[in-house]
């Protein structure tokens, strides 16, 4: 299919679900009208856009993807067995190619305060509520991916925590895409509010069942109230030839906390926007990103923290392994605003390269418009260091085994900043199966 | 157990080493010394088997092996050590878990099964106490934020759990206090025995004030330029190194 044919068929499919919208709220109508003038506008990214330039979409565009409707490709329960992590009990809510699975899912109990559901059943019922939120966070010019999901999303997560609530249980969203030949796209919607004072740590999981050609285009809005704490797990381990093209777009109130954990082992395209607007004081934002490619995988993170407002605090931490032919792109973009006195801001990028035919492209991009501010960045691109291979090699451990634990041990630097242990451990071994080595104990653990 | 023949390395091209030889018998402990440049670090590392030195000519037989064909991993496992001058950082890895590697790695080449946790940590702790070094560098990043005296000392307790027969302590004691180089001494004292070899690479006489050797060397401009008992290092001290260089220089056409 070539790019204008791609554009139409989603042009056409925009057409056709606002005729469906005929019975919903007015804002919404307006949301799906503007995700569509906007696709209408900025069309498929090209290499031509700076921003786009190490990564061609071509094959996305080409491989014509639509979505299918709810229940099509059944799953069996204990197909998702092994995606939960051991020993850490979740309020777990499954999506199948992009819409809810109520039998798949075991949200549990949620304490007073708590509201989470599908979002296209709040949507229906609870639209109200919504409102106040929905698209807020995406950036006007955002690209056209980011407007194709505001346009044609059919489902994803609504999550409203109300003033002072707290999760004790993380809430584990599964995004599962099953292989069924035909070239499927599944666009996740979600929506979380935090308002102040409350708490919640949320992973976001994609996965797949089988192997086949898909396309996960996902979008994920958190408001981030005044005090309030939110932990974000973005866990991608999509099947080995899908695309998948992630946004999430976080807005910060005073005092308020948001870290995001970014790992991408899985994908053969894929590309990560996040972004995160400090918009009061004292705000703070961590990133902290992982990449572990081989074959011919490409990644790219774009992240961008915008810091509006004073005494706000940014950290970012990204690291990658590049094996084969992998190609990575992480571009780092950090404002401070005039207004954005006292900002205390650090970005590093450090990337691994194992082989000669893989490329890392590194941009850190510093924006400051603010005179009393503290702002550091580093990138790296390198290869694993000689003095110290010939170090654990001159202390018996074989050349193979000194490099993968070597390599390892950069990679897991990430995963150490992880709080919730069961995921950090069930991610090394993860980590350790892709790097072909034993999972090795933790630093602080004797063995 | 260490033969020498004749040794020329080069590195990047340019030869440091012209011709070295050296006999190390078991039991016994020598000392190479010299001034700066004069290739005593080279001699240490090619024989640890680092890939930046190039060997053009020369042998060198290890307890009966062609030493120069093993990868550096093969020689530590063959009981060869060598205390690093500039021990490297690795973060990441930890001090116990790359001590229990290694050993593990060299008993197995011995048929030796692996020490179980207990019996590994009894022994790493009992040789703790010989270079007193706190515990809670055990569990720390190898040589991660360590000062320079910390990552002698981590050398020297590598050395004293993996037990080698010839241990290349490379320019150890430079940079340490004297509580420091006490406790190296006491390192390379402990392990010294009738099966074991030793070879200090220092540019000072210092530390054969705790470490008798049995042999002293001089290199200059990659020769052994004088060999002799411990007085030789008495003299180097007195004089310095610039009456070696004369006497040894060739006389020319």
């Amino acid at each position: 299919m070539n790019p204008n044919t791609a554009k139409e068929t989603y042009l056409d499919a925009m057409g056709a679900a606002e005729k469906g919208l005929a019975g919903a709220p007015s804002w919404l109508r307006e949301l799906r009208r503007s995700g569509a003038a906007r696709f209408a506008e900025a069309g498929f990214p090209t290499t031509r856009d700076e921003a786009w330039k190490y990564t061609d979409v071509t094959p996305i565009v080409q491989a014509g993807f639509q979505s299918v409707a709810k229940g099509a490709n059944g799953v069996d329960p204990a197909r998702l067995d092994g995606f939960w992590f051991e020993n850490l009990p979740s309020h777990r809510l499954v999506f199948v190619n992009g819409h809810y699975s109520e039998k798949l899912s075991t949200p549990g109990a949620w304490p007073e305060g708590v509201t989470v559901m599908s979002l296209a059943e709040a949507l229906r019922d609870q639209a109200h509520r919504i409102e106040p939120y929905l698209g807020r966070c995406v950036p006007e010019k955002a690209h056209g991916f980011a407007a194709l999901n505001t346009a044609l999303f059919a489902d994803g997560a609504f999550i409203h925590l109300g003033r002072g609530a707290r999760l004790t249980w993380p809430i584990h969203l599964l995004y599962v895409t099953t292989g069924a030949g035909e070239p499927l796209l599944s666009q996740p919607r979600n929506l979380v509010v935090a308002e102040e004072d409350s708490q919640a740590v949320l992973i976001e999981n994609y996965v797949a069942i089988g192997e086949s050609v898909y396309f996960t285009n996902a979008l994920t809005e958190v408001v981030v109230g005044p005090h309030a704490l939110i932990e974000h797990y973005r866990l991608q381990e999509e099947g080995a030839q899908a695309f998948h093209i992630g946004g999430l777009h976080a807005h910060l109130d005073r005092d308020g906390r948001f870290t995001a954990h970014g790992i991408d082992l899985g994908g053969r395209l894929v590309r990560n926007d996040l972004r995160s607007v400090l918009d009061a004081e004292g705000a703070e934002c961590q990133m902290n990103g992982l990449y572990v490619l081989g074959g011919r995988q490409h990644v790219d993170n774009h992240t961008h923290i915008d810091h509006a407002k004073p005494r706000g605090t940014s950290r970012e931490f990204y690291k990658g392994v590049l094996d084969g032919r992998s190609r990575a792109v992480f571009h780092g973009r950090v404002i401070v605003r005039p207004d954005a006195q006292h900002t205390d801001a650090q970005q590093v990028n450090n990337n691994l390269l194992l082989s000669r035919d893989a490329e890392a492209d590194t941009k850190p991009q510093l924006e400051i418009y603010a005179d009393d501010v503290k702002c550091a960045h580093g990138a790296t691109v390198g290869q694993l260091d000689p003095d110290a291979l010939f170090y654990l090699r001159s202390r018996a451990v074989d050349e193979t085994a000194a490099r993968d634990l070597l390599t390892y041990a950069f990679a897991r630097d990430v995963l150490s900043r992880l709080r919730l242990e069961p995921v950090r451990s069930q991610l090394e071994r993860h980590l350790a199966a892709k790097l072909r080595v034993a999972a090795l104990p933790q630093t602080q653990e004797v063995f | 157990m260490l033969s020498i023949k004749n040794l020329h390395v080069s590195v990047d091209g340019k030869p440091i080493l012209k011709g070295v030889n050296l006999e190390v018998k078991a039991g016994e402990v020598h000392a190479i010394m010299g001034p700066n440049g004069s290739g005593k670090s080279t001699l240490a590392n090619v024989l640890a088997g680092h890939e930046h030195y190039e060997v053009t000519a020369g042998e060198v037989i290890y307890q009966g092996r062609d030493l120069l064909q093993l990868p550096p991993e093969e020689r530590a496992r063959q009981g060869m050590f060598l205390a690093f001058q500039y021990p490297v950082e690795i973060p990441g890895v930890s001090n116990i878990y790359l001590l229990k590697s290694a050993l593990n790695a060299i008993r197995e080449s011995q048929n030796l099964p692996e020490l179980d946790a207990m019996d590994f940590l009894a022994l790493v702790k009992d040789r703790m106490k010989l270079v007193e070094m706190p515990e809670e560098l055990l569990y720390r990043s190898v040589n991660e934020g360590f000062s320079g005296g910390e990552k002698k000392r981590n050398e020297i307790l590598q050395m004293a759990v993996l037990e080698p027969k010839l241990a290349i302590l490379d320019e150890t004691d430079s940079g340490l206090d004297i509580d420091a180089l006490q406790v190296v001494a006491r390192g390379v004292n402990v392990l010294r025995g009738p099966e074991r070899a030793i070879i200090l690479v220092t540019h000072y006489q210092r530390l054969l004030n705790y470490i008798e050797p049995d042999w002293v060397h001089v290199l200059v401009d990659g020769r052994i330029a004088k060999s002799g008992d411990k007085t030789l290092a008495y003299e180097l001290e007195k004089h310095g190194y610039g009456w070696i260089a004369q006497e040894s220089t060739p006389a020319t056409v």
